[in-house]
């Protein structure tokens, strides 16, 4: 350390000693960019945790599986001929089991030939797992919950299992679960030379990535890239103060070089200042950012599980990386937004006359680069929209399309300004809108952060209020049944679906068979949900479908075509007419693609098919649920005769209207963390206006006094500052509008359509945004309210200062 | 045209409120004919700048009355006192105090324009006479110290006012430019026969105007 580096430093710290709200508004802009940011990744590491915690459960990445070639089970017979041929495999059932209110994964292995894992019960403990009453392995805070559930073996706390899921022995999962002959899959043992199979079996190799991990992929890159934008707009903040602080100790910079400071020992010094103004801002932001996550991670639990049916504890676990990288983070953005100043501060004259004026001249050239910047990030945009095809790109359109739009406005609010500053008539008139102009500089970054949250309110809003309008459109039409009904397993289903067709109230009973299955091209096929239904004029009259052949209902029904879901038919690249080749126990199944058909908020693929042609080919498909067609007018005691025909729970037996609120619900909360995310950066937002109004204010003073002593009352030059703060943030609102349509466009069209594989249509929604603009207008207002009100009590005194200081 | 009446003025004490008040200026007494002047003197901290504040409205006395152009300043509100400033008084300042959002034009007319005083004629023979029908369309920052000094001037002289105050107005320029720049001052205020109040600390400035007041802490002598 150079012997002039302390006195530069303490020099230069004087400054926030003196100026202790800019302090805090560089503090806080860092603080709340590192807490948004933080906060998104530690929802992201604690659900990959989670996933990367089922993967590993089983010898997860490294571990061969042999899986039904098609269905969702193979027979326990299955596992003992391959035993019997020399195959070193482990056999696994897994299921849902349901307690009350919580839903538990069971995984039943057998611990005598599983292949190492991160499952290792004591040996001590093997005897306890293996014989009655067994003991099942669970996370801590899965244990927590069941403490004192009855039905359930003595439970082991075992930090490798996922939440929510039990592991226990085979013997005892198949008891639980109802499935004494049935297998999920079989392990394959490390270094097994593979051997030719049986007909419906096949050999999975070991996937880098899990089915969850690549379904969740865009659910947490919409997450990040929320996170981004919020970490923009906290920087924005902090590159405002930094430049404020800049501009204001120029002359200290001057008399520091003056005095023998080199320009290499004040740049460190600044470099120093704002790490460790960086660290302070970073530590206050951690914790904002672990409490944020905390609040949210309930919301996204309930998230991935509705829509991926993935276990994510609703508490909060961080790593120390998490730390160590949001500190990083904090750094490397501080030192950003410092980037420009630390640059100037090394390269500005020591004999320059110190002329804060210049620096208005050289914002106007700033302005042309901005804009010239903006342009060339709108082409980049309009050329990765034409020719990009991952969510990634799609996403890089988005951000091209904000930033230049970012960019461009100062120049656009200058020319606006220009042109109110011609129309004006009166000299306090003329005088404001040329000193608005004058002022845009200071003001631009905070209307910027201001434009941009506005934009992806606008737009974020957009997305979601059509996509409920037409959800709620689709469900009317997609859910026509009065009645759904789920029975524990399929004899009881055949029981129910008898004693409804006796009961003269009912028109039809359909069955709603499902079976899993995969589709794709090997290294790249995904899981496929099977939907066997019974041809009926309630599907062919309601059913929504999106692209058809001719007659497809006709075409489906004879057993050579099926509906494909708009999600199954983007990732495959299937169109009505095309041919795809489904594996099923008894041998590939050719089918023609007779429709598409909408399936809004189903994160999986889906193919409908003649329900007898499926039963056919997979004798283990799932018959529990049907759709009853019935008198709506006796739905209600038709339902409350059913459950107490067969003892079913409540939400066995499901009314057309209790059913739309739960696929209702499940969407809504696919968007809560986003809506979450996005009144938080207009807070932001709203945030960056004021501390920049309240940063300006004492800087505008000086400006203001010779105005005042000419002859303007101070409430007067109030009220002005007051107009000017709600007219720039109104100016700004008015082009956030397209910019958010547009936005919303992005998001819909190509975001959407590449992370989730639907596509809505864009309505629009006037209400909001005037509720938006209003919105805009009262925080702008807000943020000026304070300035002005100083403004408008400052004594002659202080503004007889203004005579005296430096302008 | 001015009459300041045994005037009084203090002020909170630096080292923080529980010491006593500093007193500026204790019960002082002047008064100003009609297109008079007079130089106010004195040592740096002898209350000068704080009387000519008083004068212009810009702060209020403690005790004592004080009237411009008829108009006693006490009991007005700051919307009366800034009519005042805008119809009657031109003030001119060391630090020039123009507006630097508006180029030299806004600037000169600006306070004529918001006593809707405006003389397009004598905005032109303003301008003519202090040189400055060339620098129109610059900005303040474009301006030597010299040429700020004269648009603020001609600023203070646009709406012909009863009363100019000037404190120390060459303050911050050279003497050549300074006298250069007062000479013009004292035409033009002749000129438009107003009164002036001239606050500064050079005996030499202070000769040329008609009659001299010198102000020792706080007091008259």
């Amino acid at each position: 350390m150079t012997p002039t580096l302390l006195p530069t430093l303490a020099a230069l710290l004087g400054h926030w000693r003196r100026h202790p709200l800019e302090l805090a508004t560089l503090l806080i802009g860092l603080a709340v960019a590192t807490a948004l940011f933080s906060g998104v990744q530690a929802l992201n590491a604690e659900a990959r945790g989670s996933y990367a915690r089922a993967t590993r459960l089983l010898g997860g990445e490294h571990t061969a599986q042999i899986v039904p070639a098609g269905g969702p089970t193979l027979a326990v017979a299955d596992y003992v001929a391959l035993r019997r041929a020399g195959w070193k495999v482990s056999p696994v059932l897994e299921g849902d089991l349901r307690l009350g209110e919580i839903t538990l994964r069971l995984t039943g292995v057998d611990i005598l030939t599983l292949p190492p894992s991160t499952l290792a019960p004591d040996p001590g403990e093997a005897a306890a797992f293996l014989l009655p009453p067994y003991r099942a392995l669970a996370a801590p805070e899965t244990a927590r919950r069941l403490a004192g559930t009855a039905g359930l073996p003595p439970l082991t706390t075992s930090p490798a299992v996922p939440p929510d899921t039990l592991v226990l022995d085979i013997a005892e999962a198949a008891r639980l679960l109802h499935q004494p002959d049935r297998l999920t899959r079989l392990l394959v043992a490390p270094g097994e030379t593979p051997a030719p199979l049986p007909p419906g079996l096949a050999l999975r190799q070991p996937e880098p990535r899990s089915d969850l991990d690549r379904l969740t992929a865009s659910f947490h890159l919409n997450l990040t890239a929320f996170g981004l934008l919020s970490f923009l707009v906290g920087l924005f903040i902090a590159y405002a103060a930094i430049g404020l602080a800049f501009e204001q100790r120029r002359a200290t910079f001057r008399t520091l070089r003056a005095t023998g400071v080199s320009a290499r020992a004040l740049a460190a010094a600044l470099a120093l200042e704002i790490v460790a103004l960086a660290l302070l801002a970073g530590a206050a932001g951690l914790a904002a950012g672990y409490a944020l996550a905390a609040a949210l991670l309930p919301d996204v639990a309930a998230s991935l599980r509705g829509l991926y049916g993935a276990r994510v504890p609703g508490t909060l676990t961080l790593a120390p990386g998490w730390w160590a990288a949001g500190f990083a983070i904090t750094l490397v953005g501080a030192l950003g937004a410092a980037a420009t100043s630390l640059w100037r501060a090394v390269r500005l004259p020591v004999l320059a006359p110190a002329r804060p004026q210049a620096w208005l001249a050289a914002q106007r050239r700033g302005i042309r680069l901005q804009l010239v910047l903006a342009a060339l990030l709108a082409l980049g945009g309009l050329a990765t929209l034409a020719f990009g095809q991952t969510l990634a790109a799609g996403f890089a359109v988005l951000a091209a399309l904000l930033l230049a739009a970012a960019l461009a406005l100062p120049a656009l609010l200058a020319a606006l300004l220009a042109l109110g500053s011609r129309a004006a008539r009166g000299p306090v008139a003329q005088w404001a809108w040329a000193d608005s102009r004058q002022e845009l500089g200071g003001l631009s970054l905070a209307l910027m952060a201001l434009l941009l949250a506005l934009a992806v309110n606008v737009g974020v809003g957009t997305m979601v209020a059509s996509f409920r309008a037409t959800f709620t459109g689709y469900l009317d039409q997609r859910l026509a049944s009065e009645l759904y009904v789920s029975a524990t397993d399929a004899p009881e289903a055949a029981a129910i679906t008898r004693w409804l067709e006796a009961r003269p109230e009912v028109a039809a009973v359909l069955p709603i068979w499902n079976a899993p299955a995969r589709l794709g091209v090997p290294g790249d096929d995904w899981p496929v949900e099977l939907y066997g239904f019974r041809d009926h004029p309630t599907y062919r009259g309601n059913w929504p479908l999106l692209a058809a052949v001719p007659d497809p209902w006709t075409r489906v029904a004879a057993g050579d075509a099926a509906l494909v879901s708009e999600q199954a038919a983007r990732r495959l690249g299937l169109s009505p007419g095309d041919t795809l080749t489904l594996p099923t126990p008894s041998g590939p199944w050719p089918l023609t693609v007779a429709a598409v058909y909408p399936d809004y908020g189903n994160a999986e693929l889906q193919l409908m098919l003649p329900v007898d042609a499926l039963a056919a080919r997979f004798p283990d498909l799932d018959r529990r649920r049907m759709a009853v067609r019935a008198d709506p007018a006796a739905t209600a005691t038709l339902a409350a005769d059913l459950r107490a025909a067969f003892d079913l729970p409540p939400d066995n037996v499901i009314d057309q209207r209790g059913l739309k609120a739960v696929s209702l619900a499940t969407f809504d909360r696919t968007f809560a963390v986003t809506v979450a995310l996005n009144a938080l950066t207009l807070t932001v937002a709203g945030t960056a206006l004021l501390a920049s109004l309240l940063t300006l204010a004492d800087a505008r003073l000086p400006r203001l006094a010779p105005v005042w002593a000419t002859g303007v009352t101070r409430r007067t030059l109030a009220l002005l500052e007051l107009a000017r703060a709600t007219g720039l943030a109104a100016l700004t609102a008015l082009f956030a509008l397209p910019l958010g349509l547009a936005l919303a466009w992005v998001l819909t069209a190509v975001v959407n359509v590449r992370a989730f594989g639907w596509r809505l249509p864009v309505l629009l929604f006037p209400g909001q945004w005037a509720t938006l603009l209003a919105l805009a207008l009262a925080t702008a207002a807000l943020a000026a309210l304070w300035p002005a009100l100083r403004l408008r009590r400052t004594s002659p005194l202080r503004l007889l200062q203004g005579f005296s200081n430096e302008r | 045209m001015l009459t300041v009446s045994d005037v009084s003025k203090s002020y909170p004490s630096a080292q923080g409120l529980l010491t006593a008040p500093v007193a500026v200026l204790r019960g002082v007494s002047l008064s100003l004919a009609p297109g008079a002047s007079l130089a106010l003197t004195g040592e740096s901290g002898s209350g000068k700048s704080t009387l000519l504040h008083l004068v212009a409205g810009l702060d209020a006395p403690d005790s004592g009355a004080i009237t411009v152009a008829g108009q006693p300043l006490a009991g007005l509100g700051d919307a009366a006192r800034a009519r005042l400033r805008r119809e009657a008084i031109g003030l001119v300042f060391q630090q020039f105090n123009l507006i630097p959002s508006l180029d030299v034009r806004a600037n000169l007319a600006f306070q004529a324009r918001l006593a809707a005083r405006v003389d397009p004629a004598w905005q032109a023979e303003i301008t003519e006479r202090l040189g400055l029908a060339d620098l129109l369309a610059r900005y303040p920052e474009q301006l030597s110290g010299g040429q700020q000094q004269r648009v603020a001037i001609g600023r203070a002289l646009a709406a012909r006012p009863g009363l100019i105050l000037a404190d120390e107005p060459t303050g911050n320029l050279d003497e050549a430019t300074g006298d250069a720049v007062m000479a013009l001052l004292l035409d033009l205020v002749r000129t438009t026969g107003a009164s002036l109040l001239l606050v500064t600390h050079s005996p030499r400035l202070a000769a040329l105007t008609d009659a001299r007041a010198t102000l020792s802490r706080g007091v008259l002598a």
